[in-house]
């Protein structure tokens, strides 16, 4: 077991958390967005540009064999972070393309007229639009599996549905970006798989928070992002097993993932390479590295206990604001950072308007989540979310900043 | 400047007390907006009587911003020509842009928005009801036209 992080001494490592704005120190609550980057990440990526910068497998001086070897280092890192094999970890260019490469690469050619794609209500977009894309060329439906009152999925419909329905593909959420839920994914893949049915696991928010072992998932697939674990943005992952990935036609054509290219037609190169077509994210894959780095040597279970610990924190502090509903499980064991909520006499709009005076950043909006705005019932939420670097001291400051916008608008 | 600018007392005063709130019970046209960015929804009736707004109902949720925004935008587009309508669409427009001085006895109390200008990411809100109304004129001129 890792030693317990001290968030305090960790902020030293982030330069932007230094900064004021209107005046005030800022307040980061908006990790679920994106996170803020270590200097560890900032200097590997700088010293990448300024040291070793050279195209990738094809130079064969010096120089592009230490960027190809910087390159692969990135990878071979956040291989380790998630437990993957090296040949099933394709580099995209975020979490939406990662899931878009399955849609189109795996989707269009296993996809008939009658299939079933399951989703479920409280996706992120990017994990029902490109199905609903492939959908129309395939003739295939999309079916949400709900959410109920206290934000959990409905286990027993997609029990129903997979029974009863010729499913094809489960496409499910880790840690909700707005209920916090964190779904039973290794449940829900062993009862795909009886049915016959391929699993993708959207990870952008389970991957940067807490332990995460792409064959403890039981997913055929598994898609996160860069830009929310420490990383730059512009890179994305998708990890899978290199048997899956065989198996598959390549997602975009160009330089890099081919084997021989001839007129009459041309072969693919080998993994990862043949999902990954054109001079790839070369700096942002060795940030990314350094990233998971960063967040190994700390420990992924002491990111995740300092967490729980902050939510649980968070979770009292903001149930004691008169009239608030905050959405998703209330038990922090069950959850993930981020906190969604309501006033009843504030729209989200003005409560990141406001807390913004104290430095606070807060989420207003849909999330990328319409669906399940729907559910709720709800046109928007504010939302707050935590990451390795928040402290309680800045879940209290922004208890304090929702009084004062509350006393503001009542004036 | 500061936050008082963007949340004036006139314009917390519509958003509290929103002026031509509802629906018409014979509306010409109506016409369903939304913000993709913040959520927002507003359903807007316009009933027309030779050739003026006679009456607007709006219904729907979002901001203070934006509900503000309606409500004065209902005040100062009713009894108004549909081309003078049009031409102070234009101008709330260019406001919210700041590319014109605003004309405060055209606008009415919706020349406290002027300050939203200043949060790019608001004017959105502000110009919600505005494009609203200019999308239920249209469609009523491209219907009776036919």
């Amino acid at each position: 077991m890792a030693a317990e992080l001290d968030p305090r001494a960790l902020r030293a490592d982030f330069p932007i958390l230094e900064r004021e704005v209107n005046g005030v120190p800022l307040v980061y609550l908006d990790s679920a967005a994106t996170s803020q980057k270590p200097r560890a990440v900032l200097d590997a990526m700088e010293r990448y540009y300024t040291e070793t910068n050279a195209n990738v497998h094809r130079g064969v001086y010096a120089l592009a064999a230490e960027a190809t070897d910087r390159y692969e280092a990135g990878r071979f890192s956040v291989a380790r972070l998630v437990g993957a094999d090296r040949r099933g970890t394709v580099f995209t260019k975020n979490a939406s393309e990662a899931i878009n490469l399955v849609a189109w690469a795996w989707g269009i050619r296993n996809l008939t007229a009658g299939d079933a794609i399951v989703v479920t209500e409280m996706e992120h977009h990017s994990n029902i639009v490109p199905w609903q894309l492939v959908a129309q060329i395939t003739g295939a439906r999309v079916l949400f599996t709900p959410v109920d009152g206290d934000g959990r999925l409905d286990l027993e419909w997609l029990e129903v549905t997979l029974r009863t329905e010729p499913v094809r593909m489960v496409g499910v959420v880790h840690v909700s970006n707005v209920l916090g839920t964190i779904n039973p994914v290794a449940e829900i893949a062993r009862m795909a798989h009886t049915y016959g049915a391929k699993v993708l696991v959207d990870a952008s928010q389970s991957v940067p928070h807490m332990p995460v072992r792409f064959a403890d998932t039981g997913a055929d697939f598994m898609a996160f992002t860069g830009h929310k674990m420490l990383g730059p943005t512009g890179i994305g992952v998708l990890v899978a097993d290199p048997a899956t990935l065989d198996a598959m036609e390549p997602f975009l054509g160009g330089g890099e993932m081919i084997s021989d290219v001839r007129v009459e037609g041309s072969t693919w190169a080998d993994l990862p390479y043949k999902f990954e077509a054109g001079t790839p994210p070369i700096a942002e894959a060795v940030g990314l590295g350094a990233a998971a780095d960063y967040l190994m040597d700390i420990g992924m279970d002491a990111v995740r206990a300092h967490e729980r610990s902050l939510t649980a924190y968070a979770l009292g502090v903001l149930s004691e604001i008169d009239g608030i509903t905050i959405h998703g499980p209330k038990d922090p064991d069950v959850r993930g950072c981020p906190i969604s909520f309501s006033l009843p006499d504030l729209h989200p709009h003005d409560i990141a308007q406001l807390v913004d005076r104290q430095g606070v950043c807060v989420r207003a909006g849909h999330h990328c989540a319409k669906p399940l705005m729907r559910t709720l019932g709800v046109g928007a939420t504010a939302r707050a979310s935590t990451y390795l670097y928040n402290t309680e001291q800045d879940i209290d400051t922004l208890a304090r900043a929702l009084a004062e916008a509350r006393a503001f608008m009542a004036a | 400047m500061g936050l008082e600018d963007l949340y004036q007392q006139i314009i917390l005063d519509h958003y509290r007390k929103p002026r031509h709130r509802g629906e018409l019970a014979a509306p010409s046209v109506e016409v369903d907006h939304n913000n993709p960015v913040c959520g927002d929804q507003l359903h807007l009736e316009v009933r027309l009587e030779d050739g003026r707004i006679a009456e607007v109902g709006h219904t729907g949720d979002g901001c203070s911003i934006s509900q503000a925004s309606a409500s004065m935008m209902s005040e100062a587009a009713v009894g108004l020509p549909v081309d003078d309508a049009m031409e102070l669409i234009e101008h709330f427009r260019l406001m919210m842009h700041r590319e014109a001085e605003p004309d405060e006895d055209r606008l009415g109390d919706a020349i406290a928005l002027e300050g939203v200008a200043k949060y790019p990411v608001r004017v959105k809100c502000a110009l919600l009801s505005w494009m609203a109304l200019k999308d239920a004129l249209q469609t009523h001129t491209a219907t009776t036209e036919r």
